[in-house]
């Protein structure tokens, strides 16, 4: 008889829900009943509402049970687990539930399959293809294949990545670097976290590929000291990657050097901004620095930089493996490719949805999501995070797609979706937008730092209904300030979701007295 | 060894772990604070004296981020998050909760030493909210009577 392979996932998220009593729970029930059994633990599936999910290998792949308890496994056991059998808890084939068989799983391919820690299992499902690659490519070529690919920074701007490249190309200077952002801060993002978690040296692999192609030798993570998890792996998985050759002077003897260290944050959501970010990662406040120059020209330490976010960097190596034109054939638009969406707050099935851009809002909110985790009607979304607007039920045919959300004035950001039911006070979410940028402000400019305390003062007045006419219209004059006098998108953006929040749901500021 | 003294051979110790390092001062910021727990107003000077930086510089870094502290935290440290994500699912009741029952405000230890409570805006946890961090450990889908249940774990665990 050959030994079952079970599958869990060692994913923050899954831990947070008990994965790791339910791994002792099988391991302790194995044992007992004097089964031989296989445990590896991997990534999460991002299905976080089957969380902690099962899997065994199967000979059509893998089955999948969930949402598995310790207390359920002795049960599970008894009909005949590992073996595929037939339970409540069973899901069917993993590749066949819905919310997973609809999705385009490109840069989260190996996310929830292999283990993360194991360098083995990333070459045998096609890791370092793209690195080989490019190894053989003239840099230029390279910043040429991500510039057709149409790949756009997902960390929140969405900037083409392959100009960015081309600019820190073309620049002549002694020294080069690669910055990955790592910050996300948004709430209701966690992708990042996610692919560090499940699939570390796929970042590590873009990094390197984009190190090569503009000439930088040295590579920075900046994380954010929220997720020790994520440290533990990324880390483990540099050190792997470097003992096999893939990072240090010599990658695969090629006789070129690349090389990578993370840097913790210390708390604070400015330093997502790519100039605080430098800032910070220099050893100073992170306050934002005036542009130009652009880090691509003058970035960390004086240097040409590249900044790019976790998963635009883990985005080129299935790029450069299987070329810019296969990429491409994902996405509407000038949205290429897949994007990561996190969808999360008040819906049924949340968690991690990679799907090509063009999908409309509703279709992930009720056919992925299932609506509302209370049941009740899904009143408003959050998208791009705390500085995105809310998008009313009205507009929820709307496709995932830069432009057409830039069209009804919102962002999709790093695509984090945030659900709230029909018992949100609008009022409150605006008066927390500016709470939250209040609290957050580097402190540089006045519209900011100022601006969003203030802001905070007159929503409270106007829900008072202290001089609700006058102090709308200062709040609208506020924000038109702080959109337009702000050096940053902290405070140029905070004020998005509370115009937004005023302009589709009125009547939440007009209850009170 | 006076304890003036001992602090300087930690910082020093510390310091010297990040030689060559570029911009070091956070690296050094973080090692302080994993060891003793908190950055001591007494290490600002030695810090600074051990980068080469003027004392207001690190003064400066060490107030911007509201990861580092200037006094010890409780023996546990529970982070409840506030951000949006969690507040749509009941975050907000869940930290006045945890105020309640702890009876201390954000940023405060409990009179025992017990537990400081920390508001924390996003834990990457937002698919299953509301989420918490005790210690360092994820929680997810956190009900009232389930930080009850944390909180209590806690009280055994006590030396
Ligand atoms: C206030 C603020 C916070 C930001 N936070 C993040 C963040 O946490 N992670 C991130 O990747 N980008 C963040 N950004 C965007 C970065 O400034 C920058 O555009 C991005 O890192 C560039 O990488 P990309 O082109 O790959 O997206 C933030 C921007 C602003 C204005
Ligand atoms: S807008 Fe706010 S966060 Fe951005 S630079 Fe100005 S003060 Fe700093
Ligand atoms: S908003 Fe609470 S974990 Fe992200």
């Amino acid at each position: 008889m050959t030994v079952a392979t079970v599958y869990i996932s060692r994913d923050a998220s899954a831990l947070s829900l008990g994965a790791e009593a339910v791994a002792q729970a099988i391991e302790r029930e194995a044992q007992a009943r004097g089964v031989e059994l296989r445990l590896v633990r991997t990534g999460s599936r991002g299905m976080c509402w089957l969380e902690p999910l099962v899997e065994v290998a199967g000979p059509d792949g893998r089955v999948a049970y969930g949402p598995v308890t310790a207390a359920d496994v002795p049960g599970l056991f008894a009909a005949g687990f590992p073996a595929v059998v037939k339970h409540p808890l069973c899901q069917g084939p993993t590749a066949r539930i819905p919310y997973f068989e609809r999705q385009d799983r490109l840069t989260f391919a190996r996310v929830g399959v292999v283990d993360p820690l194991s360098i083995d299992d990333y070459l045998q499902h096609d890791g370092y293809g793209g690195l080989r690659k490019a190894l053989e490519m003239a840099p230029a070529r390279v910043v040429q294949e991500v510039t057709d690919s149409g790949l756009r920074g997902r960390g929140g701007a969405a900037f083409p990545a392959g100009l960015k490249w081309r600019t820190v190309l073309e620049q002549v200077a002694d020294c080069k670097y690669v910055a990955c952002n790592a910050d996300e801060g948004d709430s209701g993002t966690f992708a990042d976290r996610m692919l560090m978690e499940g699939d570390p040296f796929v970042l590590i692999e873009g990094m390197t590929i984009a190190g090569l192609a503009v000439g930088a030798t040295r590579g920075y993570v900046y994380l954010r000291i929220e997720y020790p998890h994520a440290l533990r792996t990324l880390q483990a998985a540099i050190d792997t990657a470097r003992r096999h050759g893939y990072l240090g002077h010599d990658i695969l003897g090629s006789g070129r050097g690349f090389d990578i260290e993370i840097r913790l944050g210390a708390g604070a959501y400015i330093c997502g901004e790519e100039t605080s970010m430098l800032e910070s990662l220099e050893g100073r406040r992170g306050e934002v620095r005036f542009r130009p120059p652009l880090p691509a020209v003058k970035g960390l330490f004086g240097r040409p930089t590249v900044v790019n976010n976790v998963i635009t960097l883990a985005s080129v190596p299935l790029i450069l493996e299987r070329g810019a034109a296969f990429y491409k054939e994902y996405g509407v638009g000038r949205s290429q490719g897949t994007l990561p969406i996190q969808l999360a707050g008040n819906v049924r099935r949340g968690g991690l949805i990679e799907k090509a851009f063009g999908v409309t809002l509703r279709e992930v909110l009720y056919d992925f999501g299932g609506g509302s985790a209370t049941g009740r009607p899904i009143r408003a979304v959050q998208a791009g995070g705390p500085l995105g607007a809310y998008i009313p039920a009205s507009q929820f045919d709307t496709p995932l797609d830069y432009e057409a959300f830039a069209g009804i004035d919102a962002m999709l950001g790093h695509g984090g979706l945030v659900v709230f039911d029909d018992s949100v006070d609008m009022a409150q979410m605006a008066r927390y937008a500016m709470e939250f940028c209040a609290l957050e402000s580097c402190g540089k400019c006045t519209p900011c730092r100022i601006g969003s305390g203030r802001g905070v003062e007159i929503i409270d007045r106007i829900v008072q209904g202290t001089d609700r006419e006058k102090n709308l219209a200062l709040l609208a004059e506020l924000c038109d300030t702080m959109v337009q006098g702000s050096l940053c998108g902290l405070g140029g953006m905070a004020p998005f979701p509370v115009q937004s929040a005023l302009k589709h749901f009125p009547d939440d500021f007009r209850r009170g007295a | 060894m006076s304890d003036t003294e001992s602090l300087r051979e930690t910082i020093e110790g510390i310091v010297r772990r990040f030689e060559g390092v570029p911009g070091p001062l956070l690296a050094v910021l973080h090692g302080v604070q994993d060891l003793l727990g908190h950055v001591p107003a007494a290490a600002i000077p030695l810090i600074a004296e051990g980068l080469n930086l003027s004392r207001a510089e690190v003064h400066g870094v060490v107030t911007f981020y509201h990861h580092f502290r200037d006094r010890p935290a409780g023996r546990h440290v529970l982070r409840v998050c506030r951000a949006e994500a969690c507040q749509a699912m009941g975050g907000v009741a869940l930290g006045e909760h945890a105020r309640r029952r702890l009876g201390v405000d954000f940023e405060e230890t409990t009179a025992d030493g017990g537990v400081t409570l920390q508001a924390v805006y996003c834990l990457g946890n937002c698919a299953c909210s509301p989420a918490v961090m005790l210690d360092g450990e994820l929680h997810g889908r956190v009900t009232s009577q389930q930080l009850d249940v944390l909180l209590e774990g806690l009280a055994e665990r006590k030396p």
